[in-house]
């Protein structure tokens, strides 16, 4: 090592450590109260002290690298848009001591019991009610006690299966629950990312194993949840809301990684009494759904009548037991803030003990006694409505802080008090303890809170070790919710090297699942099929444009006659080629990205970004040509498109060589076949016409891509007959109408119900009614009249396809 | 005297063309009400033929059937109900409600989350939150001393008076602030208008769904809504008075020509038929109903 090295090192520790104060009167996780390291910490900052500027980010890069790689996203919302941004993990994790986590373990244990105890009782004979632990109003007017529910008696015998606990540590070192996540907790798939993040930053670290592993906890939880199906009654599926939904990512990244079908509620249907998967195998029943939509939105029949996005006849099924829910309609409700008030003495209630983690201190504002106590302490008091189930520190523009409102809201706090009663609680504004967060040259103290996710399991609650914090932007508590811009970081359980090695290890198990590729929603199917037809479609755009384009640039009059052809093609089928990257091939791709955005579970990451990568160039392109003063020439626009024409072949070659065979591949390579029949039966009827301007059969032969081959195979010049020959007839050129007429063929034969003991469907007699026509035509008898003909039986075909499986 | 009716009910839908039939929940059988209303015969008819139909009560009380059709298409569907009525007027007591003032003592002093708990009908429901405009209508009009009852009838009357009944100035959908903003509607926006007004005055109030005689006793004048199924309010006046109905549209005290069908917070807990069918082309829906007073039966039968 050499003198400027260890100086440099030296000195980087000093100055990454040096400036890093906690505020005064807050807890911090590296620095204990007299302001020496926690012994969880030393190793961890000792390395990392010892690494150069440099080596600190080429790691934190690996880590984005993987991010982006695997596609890693979140939906943020402002102002009524949506975008998809990238996931902000905070490079450094948060660490835990084994002494920590056992306190913590055994007191959320305890919760999880009784807020399972507590849903019985308001979803049954409602005692807490009767003997006076909570007020009879306020379960009444809470939007999440669903009273269709109300009587109905679990499948599984419990309303929770697998929740989360947002937790704080207070001044004093005490941790606190700040809220309960009994719904559809977040946040789970994101944790076994940032672990892969982590693990490609810091890989020493889970080398050698000090690092408590969470795949175990996964692997325990799909075994429950398996459990909680039948084989006969049907298997899991996870529900989610759809792409649009913040968590779409997480949800279909969790269902591709236990190896669950991700299932909207349109894949949906409930038959006597039974939840049925729409699939292109028929009605297939499901007996467990693990839901990521609030619980409001699963019935429009029962629950919220305006829900699009639910299943009608869903509760009904549920009440007549043949439908797990995870968690069971109407969990949502212990997310309530109200119930913080009420919760610790129902605990001594109903168990005799006190909570062994208090609950963030709250007062219901519809009680006297403790609207009068909010009233005088509103300087140390969040105020926030009661009957929201967001966290405490997620604050909106009517929450008072310090006692001053945080929004616009002007009326005296006092007032608005009293106005509003059982709309408010108070709750104790308590200053979350600070991690070190990395602010791209030191580390600085940032306020955060634990996220830690529970599972039933076979030996009762379990506990992901670890996973997930959240960071805060700035010093303010408010700031850590991901949609103010804070970030989420990885959290270390480190255990003591002996002893507790063994239970660790053990918990490495790697989810040696594949999913269940064989039952493929219809939606799926469908998006896949029209994925294939429109990166297809906007390939043949692509040739076309450029071939106009070279021939522009060849002649600078556009008056020529083929190149007048070449144009009315295209402005026939909606492409302006006066605009150099046109609106409808970009509005192609968008189509494509779309369908393969709600797909994604089923759909390699690789190909996504391939897609999404074309996508961006080609918007990139028109953006270009938008903001030139001049014009370009026909050459470089012909350049350009060539370029992405490599993009979308590159795309197509991924999928044909990595995507696994399953029935999805099927419905794609369909769906891409189909269009580039279609495609080349215009294309022949255009310009292989005995009428088509000259040039229009060399035209053809570029199109197809086939000018080697038809050097090769017919010594001569193009006339319509090898034309024809190449390019419809012949079985081996995939830029063949009849290539891609058997390939359909072959692939629709293979899809279920195509062909039940001899009796054929409907879409698979017409596919081979038009294979076999083209098979037995001859270069003269297939003339333009012909080739328009087959484009239409085509047209048909998708059309009985669509019947037969998308419906 | 008990009255008896004789109740016909069809509401039919229809699709412009032939469209997958979905999942109906259908709240139309009268209830049984001890002391007020019972059902001797109680038919309703679905047609096309469902293929699978269940029957419950629901969380207030109501007579519930679930019907689907196993993904079966129609160009329409059509219900029918039939049923036998025997409704008995209660005569109206002292009013020896709470104050105004005094109400929310008597409510948080009940325990209670059954499916007449008052607690359900002062907060916020699916159709009917908060509307500051009914509410400052609604607290111009009550003082805190007026009893529960009182305040009922005050409101009930002068909503009568400002709005206007005009079938098809509004539709089933129509949010209740904007009714009251035309003063104008039926009586679903009465009632809705009316559940607003009380529950910004500390009552708590709900939704009844049901029938109108059709044919006014002699000398008596028709009541508006008999033609269509009818709504009206009923209103928690106190731990002793209980719950009581107004009907608003015809300013009075719901009598034995209202037979009752489901109790709810709002529309929402008790609409007719609640069904999901992906509509294609144009669709159409229509509604009768006919009650016609039975002679009364022989003493001793």
């Amino acid at each position: 090592m050499t003198t400027h090295e260890k100086s440099e090192r030296r000195g980087g520790l000093a100055a990454f450590i040096r400036d890093y104060r906690p505020t005064e009167n807050t807890a911090d996780e590296l620095l204990d109260p007299a302001g020496a390291m926690r012994p969880a910490w030393r190793d961890f900052i000792n390395q990392f002290g010892r690494l150069s500027g440099t080596d600190i980010e080429r790691r934190f890069h690996r880590a984005e690298q993987y991010l982006h790689d695997a596609g890693v996203y979140y939906r943020e919302y402002d102002h009524g848009f949506s975008r998809e941004r990238a996931w902000p993990l905070s490079h450094i994790p948060v660490l835990l001591s084994e002494e920590d986590w056992t306190s913590i373990s055994e007191a959320l244990v305890q919760r999880a019991d009784l807020l399972e105890q507590i849903l019985a009782d308001l979803y049954g004979p409602n005692h807490l009610v009767a003997d006076g632990h909570l007020p009879a109003s306020l379960v009444a007017s809470m939007p999440e006690w669903l009273r269709p529910m109300v009587g109905v008696e679990p499948r599984s015998g419990h309303f929770l299966h697998f929740i989360a606990f947002e937790i704080g540590r207070g001044p004093d070192g005490r941790w606190w629950v700040l809220g309960d996540r009994t719904q559809a907790p977040t946040g789970a798939g994101f944790a076994v990312e940032n672990r892969v993040a982590m693990s490609r930053m810091f890989p020493e670290y889970f080398a050698d194993k000090t690092v408590a592993k969470i795949g175990g906890f996964f692997a325990d939880f799909r075994a429950a949840l398996e459990r909680l199906s039948d084989e006969t009654e049907g298997g899991v599926g996870v529900l989610t809301p759809g792409m649009l939904n913040q968590g779409y990512f997480e949800h279909a990244y969790i269902a591709r990684y236990l190896g669950f079908m991700l299932l909207e509620g349109e894949d949906l249907v409930v038959r006597d009494g039974r939840v049925m998967v729409r699939t292109v195998n028929g009605l297939q029943p499901i007996s467990v759904i693990w839901r990521r939509i609030d619980a409001a939105w699963a019935d429009p029949l029962e629950l919220n009548e305006a829900s699009r996005l639910g299943t009608p006849g869903m509760a009904n099924a549920v009440r007549q037991g043949s439908l797990t829910m995870v968690n069971a309609l109407g969990s949502g409700v212990l997310e309530t803030r109200a119930m913080l008030a009420f919760i610790p003495r129902i605990c001594q209630a109903l168990t005799g003990e006190p909570l062994k983690m208090p609950n963030i201190a709250t007062w219901w504002c519809g009680q006297g006694a403790e609207r009068s106590h909010v009233q005088a302490n509103t300087e140390r008091m969040m105020i926030a409505p009661a009957l929201a189930t967001r966290l405490p520190f997620d604050t909106d523009g009517k929450t008072v802080l310090g006692g001053r409102f945080r929004g616009t809201a002007k009326e005296p706090i006092g007032d608005w008090i009293d106005a509003e009663a059982g709309n408010l609680v108070g709750q104790e504004a308590v200053r979350l303890s600070t991690t070190p967060a990395w602010d791209g040259e030191k580390l600085v103290p940032r306020p955060m809170s634990l996220r830690v996710f529970a599972a039933r399991t076979k030996k009762g609650w379990a506990l992901m070790p670890g996973g997930y914090a959240r960071i805060g932007r700035h010093q303010e508590s408010t700031a850590i919710s991901l949609q103010k811009g804070g970030s989420v970081a990885d959290v270390w359980l480190l255990a003591d090297p002996p002893g507790s090695q063994t239970a660790i290890a053990e918990a490495r198990t790697v989810l040696g699942t594949r999913p269940d590729l064989s039952l493929l929603p219809s939606r799926a199917a469908d998006n896949l099929y029209w994925l294939g037809r429109y990166v297809e479609r906007a390939e043949g755009t692509m040739r076309l444009l450029r071939a106009y384009h070279v021939r522009l640039a060849e002649n600078a009059a556009a008056d020529m006659p083929l190149q007048h052809a070449i144009g009315e093609a295209l402005t026939i089928s909606g492409v302006d080629v006066a605009q150099p990257v046109p609106l409808a091939l970009t509005d192609m791709l968008d189509a494509a990205v779309q369908s393969a955005a709600q797909v994604r579970d089923r759909f390699s990451v690789d190909g996504w970004l391939a897609l999404k990568e074309l996508q961006a160039a080609a918007m990139l392109l028109a953006e270009n040509h938008r903001s030139d003063d001049e014009p370009r020439s026909g050459d470089d626009i012909a350049r350009e498109i060539s370029g992405l024409l490599r993009q979308i072949t590159g795309f197509s070659g991924l999928v044909q060589d990595n995507m696994y065979r399953f029935t999805g591949w099927r419905f794609l390579s369909i769906g891409r076949a189909l269009e580039r029949a279609m495609d080349i039966c215009a294309m022949l009827a255009r310009f292989a016409d005995h009428g088509t301007p000259e040039g229009g059969l060399d035209l053809a032969v570029e199109l197809g891509d086939s000018g080697i081959t038809h050097r090769r195979r017919y010594t001569i010049a193009t006339n319509r007959q090898t034309v024809i020959d190449l390019l419809a007839l012949d079985g081996r050129n995939p830029r063949a109408l009849l290539y891609q007429l058997n390939r359909m063929r072959t692939l629709c034969e293979r899809l279920p119900g195509a062909d039940e003991h001899g009796r054929l469907a409907d879409f698979y007699r017409a596919v081979i009614r038009v294979q076999t026509d083209i098979e037995l035509q001859r270069p003269h008898t297939l003339d333009t009249k012909a080739l328009w003909k087959t484009r239409g039986e085509l047209m048909e075909v998708s059309n009985l396809l669509t019947q037969h499986y998308f419906r | 005297m008990p009255t008896r009716y004789d109740i016909r009910l069809k509401i039919f839908y229809t699709y412009g063309q032939s469209t997958s039939l979905g999942h109906h929940v259908i709240r139309m059988q009268p209830l049984e009400l001890p002391k007020r209303q019972r059902v001797s015969i109680r038919h309703l008819e679905i047609w096309p033929r469902p293929t699978e139909r269940t029957e419950r009560t629901d969380f207030f009380g109501n007579r519930v059937v679930s019907v689907g059709f196993g993904g079966r298409a129609a160009t329409g569907i059509e219900f029918r109900l039939k049923a036998w009525v025997e409704r008995r007027s209660q005569r109206p007591g002292l009013d020896i409600s709470p104050s105004l003032a005094r109400l929310p003592v008597e409510l948080a002093a009940i325990r209670d989350l059954g499916g007449s708990s008052p607690h359900h009908f002062l907060a916020p429901s699916p159709r009917v939150g908060a509307i500051p405009e009914i509410a400052a209508f609604a607290r111009d009009l009550v003082q805190p001393d007026m009893t529960a009852l009182e305040a009922v009838t005050c409101l009930g009357e002068a909503l009568h008076e400002e709005m206007g009944f005009l079938p098809g100035a509004t539709d089933a959908d129509t949010p209740p602030a904007e009714a009251f903003r035309r003063r104008k509607g039926v009586c679903q926006d009465y009632s809705h208008i009316m559940i607003a007004g009380l529950r910004a005055v500390g009552v708590p109030a709900g939704y009844v769904s049901g029938f109108l005689r059709t044919i006014p006793p002699e000398g008596q004048q028709r009541l508006e809504g008999a033609d269509a199924m009818h709504a009206w309010v009923r209103a928690w006046c106190g731990r002793e008075i209980g719950w009581v109905e107004y009907d608003p549209t015809n300013a009075m005290a719901a009598s034995e020509d209202h037979v009752v069908v489901a109790y709810g917070r709002d529309y929402a807990d008790v609409s007719p038929v609640k069904g999901v069918t992906r509509m294609s082309g144009v669709g159409g829906t229509g509604h009768s109903v006919d009650v016609v007073e039975l002679p009364s039966e022989p003493a001793g039968a």
